[in-house]
C-alpha cells in the first residue's frame, strides 16, 4: 500500500511581488503625498511654493503626529485607541491649571503630562490585554472618562502666562538655508516650533523601535496572527499591554505638544483628534486588521491629511465643515482600498 | 460523556429560585432601577425630609396648558430618544457584533433635513397643509437617515470593516454634513405647532415623545413577533458562516439592521429638533452614542453580538436617563457626567467579560478532573 | 520515571464545554526515539500536544521532563524547557518575513539583528533544501514552503523534545523524505520526537514506538515490531478488523431502481475551491460516499453540490429538470440538505437554544415574514428530541452546552425537519462517541430505506463500507474512481486512494 501525499497545485507556488505588505502600502502613501503636494505647488501656488508652508504644516500638526504614532503602534497589534484626543485635552487642562493655579513649573508639568498619559495607557492596556475586553469599548470609556475629568477640572479656557513656559512656546528653531524672500527683499529663514523637533525625534525613535527591537517585531507578530504569535513563544498579553502603554505615553507627549502650541487649556482642545490620528494611520498604510504598518507611513499620512485640508481651504472651501468632510472622505477611500486589497489577498490564498 | 452530562443536568435541577432570578436578563436593569429609586428616596428623606423627587403634579406650563410635571415625567420624556436608539442599536449589535458610533451625528443630519424643509413655510399655513409639510419633511429625513444607515451597513457587511471603524467616518463627518445641509445657518422655527412633537400637544398632559416612543416600541414588538428578524439577526451574530449554510444571507441581515437603526435615528431627529424648534449642529444629541451603547450593555446584551433582549435594552435606556437625572440632582455638571458613566461601562464589561467566564469554566473543569482522579483511585483500591 | 525517558505525562485530563477531550492519558517519550501518536479524528492527539505545549491549560495530571516536574503554562514556557513544536495548522505570522518567522520569540537580547538573522536563516534553508529567500514575506509563500519553514524553525532550536503534529499533510513525497532524513539525524543526537500523522505508511517507515489514543483515552503503548498494521487500525477504531467485514449491509443495492431518473444529477460542476469540474448523480434510496485523503476535495465537492461555495459552471438536474443552484437557499428549496464537516464553525449556532437550532433551516425556507408559532416550534423540537434521543436538559438549553454527539444530532434533526429528498452528511461521526456513531449510521440506512438519497462522508473507511453502496474516490481535487459491490473493501479503497496497487 503506497499513499502519495498530495502535492500542492502549481498555482499556489507561483511567486508574486516580493514587497512586504508594509512596504507596498508605504510606497502608495508616499506617492499620494508627493503627488498632492506637487499638484498644490503647481496649480495653487499661493503659499505652497514657500518652504515655510511645509513647516507650518509640521508646526500645526506636531501633536497629531505623535498621537498618530501611538495609534499606529496599537493598530499594528490589532487594537485601537480612541481615547487619545480626549487625553490630549485632559493633559492640556491639567497642565494649564498646574502652571497657573497651583504654581507648578515647566518641568513638573511635563511630568504631569507623561503621568496622565501613562496612567491611561496602563489601565486601558490592562483591561484590553489581560481581561480581554474589546479595545474599542474600553477606550471609548476612556474617552468619556477623560472628557468628564477635563470639565471637572475646569469648564473654561485657561490661558497660561507662566514666563518660562511662554518662552518655551515661542521658541523657534530656524532651519538653515531654507526660507523665502519677502517683498522688501529680506531673506526670512523658515522655522519650526520646538514641538516639531520633539515629534520628529519621537518618530525616529519609534521607527527604530519597530524595525530593530524585538518588542517592535513582536508587535507585528501579534497583529499578524494572535494565536500563531502565542505559539511562536511571544507573550501576546504583555505585548498588547505594552502597545497600549506606549500609546498612552504618546498621548501624554502629544498632549503636551498640543499644550505648547496652544499655550492654554480648554475642554474644546483636540476635539476629534482621535479621528485624525486614526485616519492618518490608515492613510499611512496601517491595516485595521493589524500586523501591517509603519511609522514612516504614519508621518506621510499626517502630512497628506494636513496637506489636503490646506488645499481644500485654499480652494475657497473655507467653511469649517469641509475639512471634516474631507477627512472622512479620505478615511473612507483608504478603508475601501484596504478592504479590497485584503479580500483579494484572501482569495488568491485559497 | 456521561459524567459531563450528569453535571449539566444536576446543576439544572438544583438551580434555585434565586439563581433563576439573577440569571434573568432583566435582572441587571431592574436591579439598577430599584437601586436608583431607593437612593433617591433615601436622599429625599435625609436631605429634604419629603419625597419631592417622585412627586408628579398637574400644573400649567409656560404656554398655559395643564401638563404633568415632575422628575419622573422628565426622565420618561427625556429618555425617549435613548429608548428609540436602544432599539436600533440592539439589532445592530446583535447582527454585526459591533456598535454604531455615528448615531449622534446622523441625528444631526436627520434634524437638519427636517428643518431645511420646514423652514421654508410661513407659520400661518393651515393645519392640513402644515401636517403635510411635517409628514413630507419627516419622510425625507427617514429616507436620508436610512441611506446613511445603509452606507454604514454596506461598509460593515460588504467590505467587512469593523462596525465601530466604519461608523467612524460618519461620526467625523456627520455634524459637518448636517451643517452643510442648512448652509450652517442657525435656523429656528417660529411655528409653535412644530414644537408639538418634542413637547406637549395642547390639551394632552403627557409629553408627546412618550407617545412616539410607545408607538415605536409597539411597532418593533410587532415586527419581532411577526417576522423572523430576531432569529435571523441572532443567528448571524452568533455564527455567520453557519447561518449562510442555512440559507440566511448574513450581509442582507447586517445591512437591514443598520437601516432599521437609521429609521430610529430619523425619529430621534424629529423629536430633538422639535424640542427646541432649532438646531445647534455641534451640540445636538451630543454623546448620545455612548448612552445608547450603555443602554444595550446595561440590558445584559452581549456587545459582541448574538442573543439579545429588546425589553432589557429599552429598560436600560430609561435606567440611564434616571442615572443622568440623579447625577444632575447631585449637582454634577452636565459635561462631567460622562466620567461617571464611563466607570459604569467599565464595571459592566468587567462583569460580562470573556476572561471571567473562562476563569469560571476552568474552575469547573478542574473539579471534573479531580473527580475523574478520585475515580481512578477507587478503581485501584 | 521510566529508564531513558525525556518526557513523561501522567493522568492528563482536559475538558471542553460538553466534550471530554482527554481523560487520564499517560504518555512516555524516551531519549533518541521517534514515537508515533495515533488515533482517529477527535481521539485527542492534537489536544494532548496542545496541553503539553501550554496552549491549553490542563485540567489535571502532571508532566515530567528529564526527571523534573514542570508546569508549562504557555508556549513560551514549553520553548524554554526545550520542547519545539510544529503544529497541524500553520502557526506562523503571514505578515513577517521567512527569516523573522524562524527566529522571532526565541532569540536573546533586545535588538533584532537582521543581517545575522537573514544569513543564518539562509544557511539553514539551503541546508534543508527549502527553495525560498529568507527576506520573502511568509504570506506570499506556498503552504508547503510555509510548513517547511515551521519545521526549520523547530529543528533549529536546541530542543530535547520535538513535536511534529501532522507536518506532512501538505508536503510532497520528496519533501517528506527530506523531513524523515532530518528526523533520523536528530534521533541520533538523542532528541525525542513525537510524530503525529494519518499516514500509516510513514509511521512504519520512521517510528520506533506507537501510542494509540481513542475517544480521549489511552489504548496502549506498543513497540512498532509488535504491532502489525491491521492490529494498529483495529486498536485505533476500537474493534477487531475481522469483525468489520461482517457488518456490511445487504440488499440495498438491489432496491435502487437505476432506470428511474436520478434525484440529483450534475454535469461538469465547477467550483472555485480548487477542485476539478466533476460529474455526479444519485438515485432515490441510494447511499453513496465520497472518500479520499484530507484535502483531496471530498468536502469541496459536496459543498459545490449544495452551493456553499461559489459555483461558476456546470448544469444541475433534479428529477430530470434543470435547476439553478447558486447559493444554499436554492439547494434547500430543491430539497437538498447539507450537514457540514466542521460542526462548530459551520453547523451549530452556539448560543441559540436547541429548539431554535432545530427549526432554523425549515424556518428560513418558510420565509422571513412567516415565523412558526412558539407552540409549533416546540412540537417540532419535542418530536425530534424524542426521535433522535437527544440528551438535553430542555429545549431552551443553548446548543453549545450539549456534548458533541448530541450537538450533531440536533443538526441532523434540523435537516430531517427540512424533509429533504437528498441529504448530504459530511463527517457526521467526527469527534463524537461510539454509541452515537452507530446510531447515526443506522439512521442513514433507515432514511435510505424510506427512499431518500444520502451522501455520506467519513474519514473512517469502515463506516463508509458499512453504510454506502457506492463510493466515489478523490485525489488532488479529481474524481479518480468509483467503487461498488465487491470492490467495497478496505484494500481496494486504499489502493484507489493511493493510485497504485497495494
Amino acid at each position: 500500500m503506497s499513499i502519495n501525499t498530495p502535492a500542492l497545485n502549481g498555482k499556489s507556488l507561483k511567486r508574486r511581488s516580493s514587497y512586504t505588505d508594509t512596504n507596498l502600502l508605504l510606497i502608495i502613501t508616499i506617492a499620494v503625498f508627493i503627488v498632492m503636494y506637487v499638484c498644490a505647488v503647481v496649480f495653487l501656488k499661493k503659499g505652497f511654493t514657500k518652504p515655510q508652508m511645509f513647516f507650518n504644516i509640521l508646526n500645526e500638526n506636531a501633536s497629531l503626529l505623535v498621537l498618530s504614532c501611538g495609534m499606529t503602534l496599537v493598530m499594528i497589534t490589532g487594537g485601537i485607541d480612541i481615547s487619545v484626543g480626549q487625553v490630549t485635552s485632559l493633559v492640556c487642562m491639567a497642565c494649564a491649571v498646574h502652571l497657573e493655579q497651583n504654581g507648578g513649573n515647566v518641568f513638573t508639568s511635563i511630568l504631569l503630562a507623561l503621568g496622565i498619559g501613562l496612567a491611561f495607557g496602563i489601565v486601558q492596556g490592562f483591561l484590553v490585554a489581560y481581561l480581554e475586553f474589546q479595545p474599542f469599548i474600553v477606550t471609548l470609556a476612556g474617552l468619556f472618562f477623560a472628557k468628564g475629568l477635563t470639565t471637572i477640572i475646569s469648564s473654561d479656557r485657561i490661558s497660561v502666562t507662566n514666563e518660562a513656559f511662554v518662552k518655551l512656546c515661542r521658541y523657534e528653531v530656524t532651519i538653515p538655508f531654507l526660507g523665502s524672500v519677502n517683498k522688501k527683499g529680506i531673506f526670512i529663514p523658515a522655522y519650526v516650533e520646538i514641538g516639531v523637533v520633539v515629534a520628529l525625534v519621537l518618530v525616529v525613535l519609534l521607527f527604530c523601535m519597530l524595525r530593530w527591537t524585538k518588542l517592535g517585531r513582536n508587535f507585528y507578530a501579534v497583529g499578524g496572527n494572535n494565536q500563531s504569535a502565542n505559539m511562536l513563544g511571544i507573550n501576546v498579553k504583555l505585548t498588547k499591554f505594552l502597545a497600549h502603554v506606549l500609546c498612552g505615553l504618546c498621548a501624554g507627549i502629544g498632549g503636551y505638544l498640543f499644550f505648547l502650541h496652544a499655550c492654554s487649556g480648554s475642554p474644546l482642545h483636540a476635539q476629534g483628534a482621535e479621528m485624525n490620528a486614526i485616519a492618518s494611520s490608515i492613510i499611512g498604510g496601517t491595516l485595521l486588521s493589524g500586523g501591517v504598518g509603519n511609522i514612516a507611513g504614519t508621518l506621510f499620512g499626517v502630512l497628506s491629511l494636513s496637506t489636503i485640508k490646506m488645499i481644500v481651504t485654499s480652494l475657497g472651501f473655507d467653511d469649517p465643515w469641509w475639512t471634516n468632510i474631507t477627512v472622512a472622505l479620505m478615511l473612507c477611500i483608504f478603508l475601501l482600498v484596504q478592504s479590497v486589497i485584503l479580500s483579494r489577498k484572501n482569495k488568491t490564498k485559497k | 460523556m456521561s459524567t459531563n452530562e450528569k453535571a449539566i443536568s444536576s446543576s439544572n435541577s438544583v438551580k434555585s429560585f434565586f439563581a433563576k432570578i439573577v440569571r434573568n436578563q432583566l435582572f441587571i436593569p431592574i436591579a439598577a432601577l430599584l437601586l436608583l429609586i431607593i437612593f433617591n428616596f433615601a436622599a429625599d428623606i435625609i436631605l429634604h425630609a419629603d419625597t419631592s423627587f417622585f412627586k408628579i403634579v398637574l400644573e400649567p406650563s409656560s404656554t398655559g396648558n395643564m401638563v404633568l410635571s415632575g422628575n419622573l415625567i422628565t426622565i420618561i420624556d427625556n429618555a425617549s430618544e435613548l429608548a428609540l436608539l436602544a432599539i436600533g442599536m440592539t439589532l445592530v449589535t446583535s447582527a454585526s457584533g459591533g456598535q454604531d458610533i455615528s448615531v449622534g451625528a446622523t441625528i444631526a443630519i436627520a434634524g437638519s433635513t427636517i428643518l431645511r424643509i420646514v423652514k421654508g413655510y410661513s407659520p400661518d399655513i393651515s393645519g392640513a397643509k402644515f401636517a403635510a409639510v411635517i409628514i413630507g419633511a419627516f419622510l425625507l429625513s427617514v429616507i436620508v437617515s436610512a441611506l446613511f444607515g445603509a452606507f454604514n451597513g454596506a461598509l460593515v457587511a460588504y467590505f467587512k470593516i469593523q462596525p465601530m471603524v466604519a461608523t467612524l467616518i460618519l461620526f467625523t463627518a456627520g455634524r459637518s454634513i448636517a451643517a452643510w445641509i442648512n448652509n450652517n445657518d442657525n435656523i429656528s422655527i417660529n411655528d409653535t405647532r412644530f414644537g408639538y412633537f418634542g413637547n406637549f400637544i395642547p390639551g394632552i398632559p403627557v409629553p408627546t415623545p412618550v407617545f412616539i416612543t410607545i408607538i415605536c416600541i409597539i411597532v418593533i414588538a410587532l415586527v419581532l413577533k411577526f417576522t423572523n428578524l430576531r432569529l435571523y439577526s441572532q443567528a448571524v451574530g452568533i455564527n455567520a458562516s453557519s447561518s449562510r449554510l442555512n440559507g440566511i444571507n448574513p450581509k442582507t441581515i447586517k445591512l437591514l439592521s443598520f437601516i432599521i437603526l437609521g429609521i430610529c435615528v430619523a425619529v430621534c431627529g424629529l423629536i430633538k429638533v422639535s424640542r427646541t424648534s432649532s438646531i445647534t449642529y455641534a451640540v445636538i444629541a451630543n454623546n448620545i452614542e455612548m448612552d445608547a451603547i450603555l443602554a444595550v450593555a446595561l440590558g445584559g446584551n452581549n456587545l459582541g453580538g448574538g442573543k439579545f433582549n429588546m425589553t432589557a435594552s429599552v429598560l436600560g435606556a430609561y435606567v440611564i436617563q434616571f442615572l443622568t437625572t440623579t447625577l444632575f440632582r447631585m449637582k454634577v455638571s452636565s459635561s462631567a457626567i460622562s466620567a461617571y458613566k464611563a466607570i459604569v461601562v467599565i464595571l459592566l464589561i468587567i462583569m460580562s467579560s470573556p476572561f471571567i467566564r473562562k476563569w469560571l469554566a476552568d474552575r469547573k473543569n478542574r473539579r471534573l478532573a479531580a473527580k475523574a482522579g478520585s475515580n481512578v483511585r477507587k478503581e485501584v483500591a | 520515571m521510566i529508564e531513558g525517558a525525556v518526557l513523561e505525562m501522567r493522568g492528563i485530563c482536559k475538558y471542553f464545554p460538553g466534550v471530554r477531550a482527554l481523560e487520564k492519558v499517560d504518555f512516555t517519550l524516551r531519549e533518541g526515539e521517534i514515537h508515533a501518536l495515533m488515533g482517529e479524528n477527535g481521539a485527542g492527539k492534537s489536544t494532548l500536544i496542545k496541553v503539553l505545549t501550554g496552549v491549553y491549560p490542563m485540567d489535571g495530571g502532571e508532566v515530567m521532563l528529564s526527571d523534573h516536574f514542570v508546569h508549562i503554562r504557555s508556549p513560551q514556557d514549553a520553548q524554554n524547557v526545550g520542547i519545539a513544536t510544529v503544529y497541524q495548522e500553520i502557526t506562523l505570522c503571514p505578515n513577517l518575513t521567512v527569516a523573522e518567522n524562524m527566529y522571532i520569540g526565541r532569540t536573546k537580547g533586545v535588538l533584532t539583528d537582521w543581517r545575522m538573522m537573514n544569513s543564518s536563516a539562509g544557511r539553514l534553508l539551503e541546508e534543508l533544501g527549502i527553495p525560498v529567500s529568507p527576506k520573502e514575506q511568509l504570506g506570499n509563500c506556498s503552504i508547503a514552503v510555509q510548513q517547511m519553514v515551521a519545521i526549520a524553525r523547530a529543528v533549529d532550536m536546541d530542543c530535547k523534545v520535538l513535536i511534529l503534529d501532522e507536518p506532512t499533510s501538505s508536503l510532497d513525497e520528496q519533501e517528506v523524505q527530506k523531513l524523515f532524513n532530518l528526523m533520523r539525524d536528530l534521533k541520533k543526537k538523542g532528541v525525542g520526537i513525537i510524530f503525529v500523522t494519518h499516514f500509516l505508511e510513514q509511521v512504519y517507515e520512521v517510528c520506533d514506538r506507537i501510542t494509540v489514543l481513542r475517544d480521549g483515552k489511552l489504548v496502549g503503548e506498543y513497540v512498532i515490531e509488535d504491532l502489525p498494521r491491521v492490529q494498529l487500525v483495529s486498536k485505533m477504531l476500537g474493534k477487531d478488523f475481522d469483525d468489520m467485514a461482517d457488518i456490511k449491509t445487504e440488499g440495498d443495492a438491489d432496491r435502487i431502481d437505476l432506470s428511474e431518473l436520478p434525484v440529483y444529477q450534475a454535469n461538469n460542476l465547477t467550483g472555485t475551491t480548487g477542485i476539478k469540474p466533476f460529474d455526479f448523480e444519485i438515485h432515490a434510496g441510494e447511499v453513496n460516499g465520497f472518500t479520499g485523503l484530507l484535502g483531496s476535495g471530498r468536502s469541496e465537492s459536496v459543498r459545490a453540490i449544495f452551493g456553499a461555495d461559489r459555483v461558476v459552471g456546470g448544469t444541475v438536474k433534479m428529477h430530470g429538470k434543470t435547476v439553478k443552484i447558486r447559493k444554499p437557499l436554492d439547494a434547500m428549496k430543491h430539497g437538498i440538505s447539507y450537514l457540514p464537516e466542521d460542526r462548530k464553525l459551520d453547523g451549530i449556532v452556539g448560543d441559540l437554544s436547541v429548539r431554535d437550532n432545530i427549526i432554523l433551516a425549515l424556518q428560513v425556507m418558510k420565509g422571513f415574514f412567516r415565523p412558526f408559532s412558539r407552540a409549533q416550534a416546540e412540537r417540532f423540537a419535542d418530536y425530534y428530541i424524542k426521535l433522535l434521543n437527544i440528551k438535553t436538559a430542555s429545549q431552551d438549553t443553548p446548543i453549545k452546552s450539549l456534548s458533541g454527539g448530541n450537538q450533531q444530532k440536533v443538526i441532523l434533526a434540523r435537516w430531517l425537519l427540512a424533509d429533504p429528498v437528498y441529504l448530504i452528511l459530511d463527517e457526521p461521526t467526527r469527534g463524537i462517541d461510539v454509541g452515537t456513531k452507530v446510531e447515526i449510521q443506522k439512521l442513514v440506512l433507515k432514511l435510505a430505506a424510506e427512499g431518500k438519497s444520502v451522501t455520506f462522508i467519513s474519514s473512517e473507511i469502515d463506516e463508509m463500507i458499512r453504510t454506502c453502496s457506492r463510493l466515489i474516490v478523490m485525489r488532488d481535487g479529481k474524481v479518480v474512481g468509483e467503487l461498488k459491490g465487491d470492490d467495497l473493501n478496505q484494500n481496494k479503497i486504499m489502493a484507489t486512494i493511493a493510485g497504485g496497487e497495494s
